[in-house]
């Protein structure tokens, strides 16, 4: 992991969910994190898996809200394979759900 | 899936053989998606290879620079055999990805360039992240191993894909033969499309060789329309230009990009809005237009900056407030109210928030911004930057002096009209040139500003003087740049392109030097060359035309005789190592903060 704005995840930051519709293949992923991982924003957490027919996948990311989120979405919604990018509440049941499995 | 090409009333010839010289399309020709007659039965079996080059002639590309080796060779065993297609042997990786590049530069259309898998496939990395940086058309095509060795650190295997994911706009694995009839045309529309940029296109040895049936081929890759602007946006954007006082018109390469240098001096010229540009600007608006104020920034023209601080709104015209157009971020128009227009959504606010901003392509966006605009001649503002202009004048010592480096530029411009291309390298030479260079003509200025790429110059000039052989193509190059990539000058003799290369010799990394000797204590180190070479002994090794105006008696005559002689030109001169590209703002400082007179 980047070390350089690792903040601690325990301490009151404000998380956001994306949700992101994808093609599914295999560099979808790297071009995603890539966005994440050369600006030192920390992904806290991800889930993905195909939908419909495998053709597109959905993936769920959550981060910290920061001023930067702003324009990783922006980033985001430029990726050619990304193909809608949603936000939600920090809130969202995807993560609370899948989260029963990190007790 | 494959809009079928058969059938229209133009395409009598049935049964064809794959590429009649006769209807081989002009680069930029717009009929010529209709001019590839296909016979509704007609199939043919085809390489990947095959199938690849014919989708690059179908794109009306005509030529390549590249260089083969065991990954590409079916590639380059298919374009041995196409007719309209000539290859550029570049000596470098990079060279090839920089001629690419100076094609793309100079003609606004999408280049290819080539490499071979591994070593071949970094070495065009460099070339590529330029691209992306200055949002130039590319499409880079790589070999890769076969698809059963990809991930076993096979020979000359690397991840090409996964080392372009961050420099290009977008990358393709080819999977399949098959693939390669969507992938192709849809790498040409990406890299057009938008903000242009880098695409790459990684083929496995062995979908190069896989045969398929053709029966159809795909609509070439063609720049897709720029979603309309909002129009409330452009009325809120006119009501603001004409409620400033002090407004300033900030151009960026995305005015060249756009094709609107036109509308953007006519908005200039109707509002009265004094008007400053980027490195990668220069040439919009006439410098010696009297609106002009010239470059801002770091090397930028004093005056330029200063007016900056008064002005109460700044319009970004397809620029994107990089660090060394802005300076201190925080500091910059520090009074102003901000109008952004970009075709590219994420640069709208990411570095200065914008009071306005338009997304959309900046020509479309002008032109239904025009109309909207008052027609002011804003007497008091003009009279205020004149009075800027005066009390700054451009600094350009030794400008009568042919052996200067301003005099040096002063006297190659007086021999060349606006026609020809100017080309630079990176560093000292290249901020002279900037500064000093009277640039009249969008695309007359090539130049690396994002990525700032030592080595740039030479490369590029090839690809600009192959791409546009009727110009002379002049490139300004310093020593350390020239090194970086001096093995093109083979490929320049062997194409015997148009070029003359000036080279700017202070025998050091001149802007490293100027650095350390401002900012570190004057402690010079590892910038000068003690090793130094005899540049004109080893341009005319590899088949120049040399000149070396340090020796020349009248150097004016010697110049002029020089640059109206065809075909590669080496002119040599010694530049000063103590002279330095003044004024300057510090790194991180602000642009009101100039050192220098």
């Amino acid at each position: 992991m980047n070390s350089i704005a690792r903040k601690h995840p325990e301490s009151s930051v404000t998380q956001t969910v994306l949700e992101l519709e994808v093609n599914n293949h295999a560099g979808v992923m790297s071009h995603v994190a890539g966005l994440f991982s050369r600006r030192a924003y920390n992904v806290e957490g991800i889930v993905c898996m195909p939908v419909g027919e495998g053709r597109l996948s959905r993936v769920w990311l959550t981060v910290n809200e920061e001023a930067r989120l702003e324009q990783m979405v922006r980033q985001l919604e430029k990726l050619e394979d990304v193909l809608s990018v949603r936000r939600h509440g920090a809130s969202h049941e995807v993560f609370e759900r899948v989260g029963e499995f990190f007790r | 899936m494959f809009q079928s090409m058969s059938g229209r009333p133009d395409q009598s010839t049935a049964g064809l053989a794959p590429f009649p010289d006769a209807i081989i399309p002009l680069k930029g020709e717009v009929a010529h998606r209709s001019r590839f007659p296909m016979n509704e039965d007609a199939t043919e079996t085809l390489s990947g290879a095959q199938i690849a080059v014919r989708l690059l002639e179908r794109q009306g590309i005509r030529r390549i620079a590249g260089i083969p080796g065991g990954a590409i060779l079916p590639f380059y065993d298919a374009l041995s055999q196409s007719k309209s297609i000539r290859h550029v042997l570049a000596r470098h990786e990079q060279g090839a990805g920089f001629i690419a590049q100076g094609m793309a530069r100079a003609s606004g259309e999408t280049a290819v360039c080539l490499a071979t898998s591994g070593p071949g496939a970094t070495n065009l990395l460099t070339a590529i992240a330029d691209a992306k940086l200055d949002s130039i058309p590319l499409v880079a095509i790589t070999g890769q191993v076969a698809s059963t060795l990809i991930g076993t650190d096979a020979f000359q295997e690397v991840d090409t894909y996964g080392l372009n994911i961050p420099i290009t706009k977008h990358n393709f694995l080819a999977g399949s033969a098959s693939e390669l009839l969507d992938v192709i045309p849809r790498a040409f529309r990406l890299a057009a499309s938008g903000r242009p940029g880098p695409v790459l296109v990684d083929i496995p040895k062995d979908v190069q060789n896989e045969r398929i049936e053709i029966g159809e081929w795909p609509e070439p890759g063609l720049r897709a329309p720029t979603p309309a602007a909002d129009p409330g946006a452009i009325a809120r954007a006119a009501a603001l230009i004409d409620a400033a006082e002090r407004p300033i018109l900030y151009l960026g390469g995305g005015v060249t990009h756009s094709d609107g240098a036109a509308q953007a001096v006519e908005l200039a010229e109707k509002a009265g809005l004094p008007t400053v540009m980027t490195l990668m600007a220069l040439g919009a608006m006439p410098v010696d237009h009297p609106l002009s104020l010239g470059m801002l920034g770091m090397y930028g023209a004093r005056r330029a900056n200063m007016a900056l601080e008064e002005c109460d709104l700044l319009i970004a015209a397809g620029a994107r407030f990089d660090d060394r157009a802005i300076g201190k971020a925080a500091a910059f128009c520090p009074r102003a109210k901000i109008l952004h227009i970009d075709i590219d959504c994420s640069e709208l606010g990411k570095i200065k928030k914008a009071h306005a901003s338009i997304r959309g392509d900046l020509r479309e966006v002008l032109e239904r911004l025009l109309p909207g605009v008052e027609s002011r001649p804003r007497r008091e503002w003009r009279a205020r930057v004149g009075e800027l202009k005066r009390n700054f004048p451009l600094r350009r010592p030794g400008v009568g002096d042919p052996r200067t480096p301003y005099g040096l530029i002063h006297a190659v411009a007086g021999c060349l009209d606006d026609e020809a291309t100017i080309v630079t390298d990176v560093g000292n030479h290249q901020m002279w040139v900037a500064q000093a260079y009277p640039l009249r003509r969008p695309r007359q200025w090539l130049t690396s500003g994002g990525l700032g790429t030592m080595g740039f110059g030479l490369p590029a000039a090839i690809g600009a003087a192959l791409a546009q052989p009727e110009r002379a193509v002049v490139c300004f190059s310093g020593d350390g740049s020239l090194l970086m990539n001096l093995q093109e000058l083979a490929t320049a003799a062997e194409e015997d392109v148009n070029l003359k290369l000036v080279l700017m010799n202070n025998a050091s990394l001149g802007m490293v030097v100027q650095q350390q000797a401002l900012f570190y204590g004057q402690r010079i180190f590892s910038s000068k060359f003690k090793n130094e070479a005899d540049f004109v002994k080893i341009a005319a090794g590899f088949g120049w035309r040399t000149l070396d105006l340090d020796s020349a008696p009248d150097p004016r005559k010697a110049l002029a005789t020089a640059l109206a002689t065809r075909g590669p030109m080496f002119i040599h001169a010694r530049i000063d190592c103590r002279e330095q590209v003044l004024p300057m703002v510090a790194p991180g400082g602000a642009n009101k903060d100039m050192i220098g007179d």
